[in-house]
């Protein structure tokens, strides 16, 4: 599958939570970008991130290892498995050399959990407060939210399949709350 | 817990994504160094503060992270709109307020 080119699980401390019809894993690093811009711009940095930028909110755009995710009307946030986050930066900055931008390396600031499962949308839903039925949150959806008092990023990669990206200092808040939760299933 | 639709994302989310920021249409004076200090007052702390329909910023702070406008009736807190920032106030029919029920007073 073409997200676990982007997402794979993180070796030996991979798994916060194995149970049946369930598993909670934590990833390897990737390079992450906040990115904003307008559409112009949003434009020219598609290009040479080689993952066109979605202009449809909520959407989300993957190209092999590579992903781009709707934030907002002027935000997105660009993911890349494959290559060190300087050297996407690189990239990016010289083809908007003349276009008003921002894009900021914030790899080290957040970390993904990969929530997998047919009971995985039960678990999240019991701290994130939307509707993660197939017909309302469909596969690809991407938005910020919140998970019980943290603000997350969640990303469903598949039918059974959510990625959950948060800050790095609420994950071990986030584990703990879905261990929990796990045992009230 | 109410439903707020953001005009952004287009998708109904509770209201814990938002924040509530103060009436709307309220713009800054050009050149507050030309006004009195009741006028300055006026603008810093005055609000309509209505029974019924108001028009009132939110933000989306937990979502795409942009401030919109709403039309709200304080005394159903029912949102009758929401609109983008900049878009002027839609016009909303405004429907006499219910009478209280007898049973609650209110």
């Amino acid at each position: 599958m073409s997200e676990a080119i982007l997402y794979s699980a993180d070796g030996d401390t991979e798994t916060v939570l194995a149970a049946p019809g369930l598993r909670v894993s934590r990833t390897r690093p990737v390079a992450r970008f906040a990115f904003r811009g307008d559409a112009a711009a949003a434009g020219k940095a598609g290009a040479a991130f080689g993952a066109s930028l979605p202009m449809t909110p909520l959407a989300a755009n993957q190209v092999a290892a590579r992903a781009a995710l709707w934030l907002g009307p002027d935000e997105w946030l660009l993911l890349a498995a494959d290559e060190p986050p300087a050297a996407i930066a690189a990239g990016i900055e010289a083809a908007l050399a003349d276009v008003p931008h921002a894009l900021v390396d914030v790899s080290e600031r957040n970390l993904a959990l990969l929530v997998e499962g047919e009971r995985a949308a039960r678990l999240l839903n019991t701290q994130v407060f939307l509707d993660l039925d197939l017909a309302a949150f469909p596969v690809g959806m991407a938005t910020r939210t919140l998970f019980a008092k943290a603000e997350i990023i969640l990303w469903r990669l598949g039918d059974e399949a959510f990625a959950v990206e948060c800050w790095r200092s609420f994950a071990p808040y986030i584990e703990g709350l879905l261990l929990e939760g796990a045992r009230g299933l | 817990m109410l439903l707020i639709q953001c005009p952004y994302c287009a998708v109904e989310r509770p209201e814990l994504e938002f924040r509530y920021g103060g009436e709307a249409h309220i713009a800054r004076p050009e050149s507050p160094s030309e006004l009195t200090d009741e006028q300055w007052a006026d603008f810093l702390y005055m609000r309509s503060n209505p029974k019924g329909v108001m028009a009132e910023r939110w933000r989306h702070v937990h979502g795409c992270g942009r401030f919109f406008n709403a039309l709200r009736d304080t005394v159903s807190d029912r949102f009758l709109a929401v609109y983008k920032a900049g878009e002027p106030r839609p016009a909303i029919e405004v429907s006499a307020p219910a009478a209280p029920n007898k049973e609650t007073g209110r």
